[in-house]
Formats: C-alpha cells, sequence, structure tokens
C-alpha cells in the first residue's frame, strides 16, 4: 500500500472526495426534492420552492391518487405485465438458451440467426403489422410476447449453461436420462441463482417499459403505470389523468404535489429491488463482450 | 464408360439416402431439444424474421385495406422519395448532431469519474458514492424526463432561483427548440454517468499496484500518475468504447427524445426513430416509414459492421 503524505497528496485527496460528493448530491438531490414536495403542502411549497424536509408533513397526494382508479388500475396492470411478462422471458430465454448450448442439430444456424437479429431488426412498422396481424393489438400481450427473449440474455444464459460441467450432462445420459429429464433435473437446480438474476433484469426492462404501451395499446383502461405516469407528468395532465379521484375530493391537491408523488410510486419497486440491481447488474456489464 | 457412370450416379444417390439417415437420426435423436427449443425458435420466426419480410412494405404504396398482396408495388418509389425530401435531412442531421454531442459531452464523463473514484483511498466512502451514482440508471425514461420537466418548467425551482433569487428573466427551457439537444445530453449524462464508470473501474482494478510504487519512487506526483500510468491501462476500453459508440450514432435515445418532443421542438428535435413512429403510425405512411427504417437499419448494419472489425483491429476480441 503506498502512503500519500505531502501536502499536495491531501490536497488533492480532498479535492476528489469533495468534486465526488458533489456529483452525488448532484444524483441523488432531484430525488429528494421530489421526495420533499411529494409530503409537503401547497402552502409550504408555494412559499419556499427548494424543500428537502418539509415542516408539515402530508399525505393528501398520496391519498389522492389511491382515490383515483386509474392509477391503481395501471399499477395492477404493471404488476401483471411484470410477474407473467418475466415469467414467460424466463421460461423462453432458458428453454432456447438450453437447447444452444446443448449440440443440436443445425446449431451453428440456429446461432448465426439469434446474432443476426441484435445487428439487424425489420423495425417499428413491420413489427407492428406483424402484432397487429397476430391480432395481440391492444392486448396486454402485445407488450409480453414480442419482446419474450432478448438475444442478448439469451446469449449471456447459454454461456452460463455452457459453464456447468459437462461430466454431470454425461453422467447422466449414461444412466440413461432424455434430454428433457438433463433440463428439469440437473441444468435447471443448478441455475436457480442464475435464473433469479436474469429475472430481475427482465422484470426491470418490463416495469420500465413506456413506449410499447403507447405503440400497442389505445384504451387508456390498459395502460401500464409509465405511460399514465407519462400523462400526469411530461404531458403535465395531472388532474385530467386522474379524473375519477377529482369527483370524489371537494379540495384536491395540487398538480405539483400529486405528480411528484405518482413518480416516487412508480420508483418504488424499483428502490426496494435496488441493492440486488446493482449487485447483479454490475456483473451483467462484465459478461457484456462474450461472444457467441 | 456408360456402366462407369451409372455405378457413379448409383453411389451418389446412396450418399444421398445414407446423409438422409442420418439426418433423420439425428432429428430423432435431437427430438426433445427441438421440443425444447421450439417456443423460442417460434418467437425468433413470428416476431423478428417475419417482419424482415414485411420490409417489402418499403417497396409498396401499401394501402392496410388491401394488404400486401393487394397494394401496387412501386419499386424504389419510397426510396426516391427519401432522397427527394428535405424533412429526412433535417431529421438525419438531427440523429448525427445529437449522437456526437453525446459523444464529446457524455462520454468522457464515465470515465473521469471512473478515475476519480479510483483514486479513492477510503472503500466505504467509495462504495457510498459508487451506490447513489449508479442509481439513476435504473430509473425509467419517464421518471427521469418527469424529474427534469418539473425542475426545468416555467414555474419550476430553476427558473424560481434565476427570477426570485438572481433577479434574471424566465428561461423557457422546455420550450426554447435551442434548449432541446444540451437538455437531451444532460439527460443521459444525469441518468448513465454513473453507471458508465463499470467498464472503466474493471480495467483500473488490473492495474498493478506496483506500478504505482515505482511511479511514486520516482517523484511522480499524483497528476503524472494518472497521465502516466492509470490512463495507459484504460487506453485500449476506451478506444473499443468509442467506436462501438460510433457504430451506433444513428440510434440516439428514442424512449426519451420521444418524451421530451413537443409542438415547439419538433423542428430540432425529430430523429429518425421518432420521424419514423410520426409517419408510420401517427400519419399511417406505412410504407414511407418502413423505407425510412430500413435506410437506417442498413446503413446502422454497415456502421456496426466497421465498427466492429476496427474494433477487432485494434487487439480487442470485438463483440460479434
Amino acid at each position: 500500500m503506498i502512503k500519500y503524505s505531502s501536502t499536495r497528496d491531501k490536497l488533492f485527496d480532498w479535492t476528489n472526495i469533495v468534486l465526488l460528493v458533489l456529483t452525488a448530491l448532484i444524483m441523488l438531490i432531484p430525488f429528494l426534492y421530489v421526495f420533499a414536495i411529494s409530503f409537503s403542502t401547497y402552502k409550504e411549497f408555494l412559499q419556499s420552492n427548494f424543500i428537502l424536509i418539509p415542516k408539515t408533513w402530508t399525505v393528501e397526494a398520496y391519498q389522492f391518487i389511491f382515490e383515483s382508479r386509474a392509477f391503481v388500475r395501471s399499477i395492477g396492470v404493471t404488476v401483471y405485465i411484470t410477474v407473467v411478462g418475466t415469467l414467460v422471458n424466463l421460461a423462453m430465454t432458458a428453454s432456447l438458451a438450453y437447447a444452444l448450448s446443448r449440440d443440436i442439430w443445425a446449431k451453428r444456424l440456429l446461432l448465426f440467426l439469434v446474432l443476426f437479429t441484435m445487428l439487424f431488426s425489420a423495425g417499428m412498422i413491420p413489427t407492428y403489422m406483424v402484432v397487429r396481424e397476430t391480432g395481440l393489438l391492444n392486448s396486454i400481450w402485445a407488450l409480453i410476447l414480442p419482446s419474450a427473449i432478448s438475444s442478448f440474455y439469451l446469449i449471456v444464459m447459454r454461456h452460463f449453461f455452457l459453464g456447468i460441467p459437462k461430466e454431470i450432462t454425461e453422467a447422466a445420459i449414461i444412466d440413461g436420462a432424455n434430454d428433457l429429464q438433463i433440463a428439469s433435473r440437473i441444468i435447471l437446480p443448478l441455475s436457480k441463482p442464475a435464473l433469479a438474476a436474469f429475472s430481475l433484469f427482465y422484470a426491470v426492462i418490463h416495469w420500465n417499459n413506456y413506449f410499447s404501451g403507447i405503440l400497442y395499446l389505445n384504451t387508456p383502461e390498459k395502460w401500464p403505470i409509465q405511460v399514465l405516469l407519462r400523462q400526469i407528468v411530461t404531458q403535465n395532465e395531472a388532474s385530467a389523468s386522474l379524473a375519477d379521484a377529482q369527483v370524489l375530493l371537494e379540495n384536491p391537491p395540487p398538480a405539483e404535489t400529486v405528480q411528484m408523488a405518482a413518480i416516487l410510486l412508480a420508483t418504488v419497486p424499483i428502490l426496494i429491488l435496488y441493492p440486488f440491481l446493482q449487485k447483479h447488474f454490475a456483473k451483467g456489464v462484465m459478461l457484456g463482450s462474450v461472444k457467441g | 464408360m456408360e456402366s462407369r457412370t451409372n455405378v457413379y450416379s448409383g453411389q451418389a444417390s446412396m450418399e444421398r439416402i445414407t446423409w438422409w439417415n442420418r439426418t433423420r437420426r439425428r432429428w430423432w435423436k435431437d427430438r426433445y431439444l427441438f421440443l425444447i427449443a421450439f417456443p423460442g425458435i417460434l418467437f425468433y420466426i413470428v416476431f423478428k424474421y417475419v417482419p424482415m419480410f414485411g420490409l417489402s412494405l418499403a417497396f409498396l404504396d401499401f394501402n392496410p385495406f388491401l394488404g400486401i398482396s393487394g397494394s401496387e408495388w412501386t419499386g424504389w418509389d419510397n426510396f426516391r422519395r427519401i432522397i427527394d425530401n428535405p424533412e429526412v435531412y433535417r431529421v438525419l442531421w438531427n440523429t448525427l448532431l445529437i449522437s456526437f454531442l453525446q459523444i464529446l459531452f457524455a462520454f468522457p464523463i464515465p470515465i473521469l469519474l471512473a478515475v476519480m473514484l479510483n483514486e479513492l483511498r477510503n472503500d466505504f466512502v467509495k462504495r457510498m458514492i459508487q451506490s447513489i451514482i449508479y442509481l439513476p440508471h435504473f430509473l425509467s425514461w419517464v421518471v427521469v424526463v418527469g424529474i427534469c420537466f418539473i425542475f426545468f418548467r416555467g414555474e419550476g425551482i430553476i427558473n424560481g432561483v434565476l427570477t426570485g433569487w438572481l433577479g434574471l428573466d424566465a428561461v423557457p427551457f422546455l420550450t426554447d427548440p435551442s434548449f432541446f439537444k444540451p437538455m437531451v445530453v444532460a439527460q443521459v449524462i444525469w441518468k448513465e454517468a454513473g453507471w458508465g464508470t463499470i467498464i472503466f473501474l474493471a480495467s483500473l482494478a488490473a492495474v498493478n499496484p506496483e506500478l504505482h510504487e515505482s511511479a511514486t519512487i520516482d517523484g511522480a506526483g499524483r497528476f503524472q500518475q494518472i497521465w502516466h500510468v492509470v490512463l495507459p491501462a484504460i487506453r485500449s476500453t476506451i478506444v473499443i468504447m468509442l467506436i462501438l459508440r460510433l457504430g451506433s450514432v444513428l440510434d440516439s435515445g428514442f424512449e426519451q427524445i420521444f418524451l421530451m418532443l413537443n409542438p415547439f421542438n419538433r423542428e430540432t428535435g425529430e430523429v429518425l426513430d421518432t420521424y419514423v413512429f410520426t409517419k408510420g403510425i401517427e400519419s399511417s405512411d406505412y410504407s414511407f416509414a418502413t423505407a425510412v427504417g430500413l435506410f437506417k437499419g442498413a446503413v446502422g448494419l454497415i456502421l456496426v459492421l466497421s465498427a466492429n472489425s476496427l474494433a477487432k483491429r485494434f487487439g480487442e476480441e470485438g463483440v460479434y
């Protein structure tokens, strides 16, 4: 270990720490601000623009949001899409990745066809046409099936399966196991931790996805939370989007605090999962350069 | 002579039969693997390869009521419309300009942050800072753009500071087109700068500490060490990341820009991807939009492949 003791070194270290802490604050403060405003009264919000700790706490905005059936429903839709979608992702990705990790007929051709979709895709309009022709338009399944496999995760998962020692599967074959039995009794139990990590990757994509909703869904009843959030915050239509709650309350809270509360609610699951996400995703980045 | 040819063709058909038998036996042996792979293969066919045939829309005057077979074949007409359309050039220019601004401003910041984090002596502080700066990566674009709007809108806190504390005029950050591109770049920096450090930190971790020790003994200061020890260690990672980024200059952050667009900034903000949506889905000009998408895909493919072979030439493995 090297020791830095000269004054210049200390000056360097302190400047470095101060700059990094400032960077971290730039990432953190917008979030704290949103958090604080969502719990503030309107009076306080109007008095001082910048609040990091509210003087009087209120949950008015949250009460209002939960009064709105549109909001609660879209949370439900997103939870459904995230859970079912992730299960579909896992099943489809793991099964194809497993087959491609074994010596399946025409393996090289299949791998090439998978890799090619990472380099070139038909694009938005032809995919939209297929979704329309298959009758998925305006169905929640349009947010699940067209993105059932991410080629990138497929390749990474295949690499994981390839890492399982061959001797285990060979021993099973000698014992008379077929490929289905090998997959379900040997590979699957050994891959549980990896599959858990992949389910996190996929779940975050589903939770944060808004554009498929805009592209494929045209009835607001089916909107996932991110689409509704876009309506509430970036289109600035808080009162129109949550109109059903407006009727119930005589004195609705201002759009500002409602917007911030909505942002926070849409982010809570990500924040809860964040410790796990940070751990697994950092590993995933390093797997980025695996070869097919 | 005749009998020889007969023998020859007989052998060929025998070989064909044995090849066919072998393949059939192989299929039978792999039957469970095919069963397992079937849903995945079906997915790739339906949602990845059928749309590629749908690219033929680009060569039609597609009418949704007549279908692909009923629509009139127009050859390269849609591509001629692209070339003749000044709007397309503007959109292409916006795409390239935003990408280059990202490379100029958003690309170097993770490198700088990684070097700074690497200089931290205190592991606890380092982990704390990492935990905070990685977080924005996991937020959805709706949340990031939403928070940005809340801060920068007319009655937002930034304008509150400008008018209330500094006595300046309010600045229309969200509607003035000249702010569009800087805002887009700033959002990407806020969201991805921390996360982008990971790949550089990994190559920094591989630096031999003895190099630092001998540099100290030779009397090198901290900046000299960064310049002569740290940066050379991550130079190849920087070059590879830069090349790969150049390979995707036509992708300028579709989800983000779509959220940022409004009637005031469409001129400066529309990029290729959002243009395909505007033309294809909103105005139902399917054929033209498909042609624009195909153009983007084809050029993108060439760019990625060249970037990749360039990366290989720099002695790296490449991605594909």
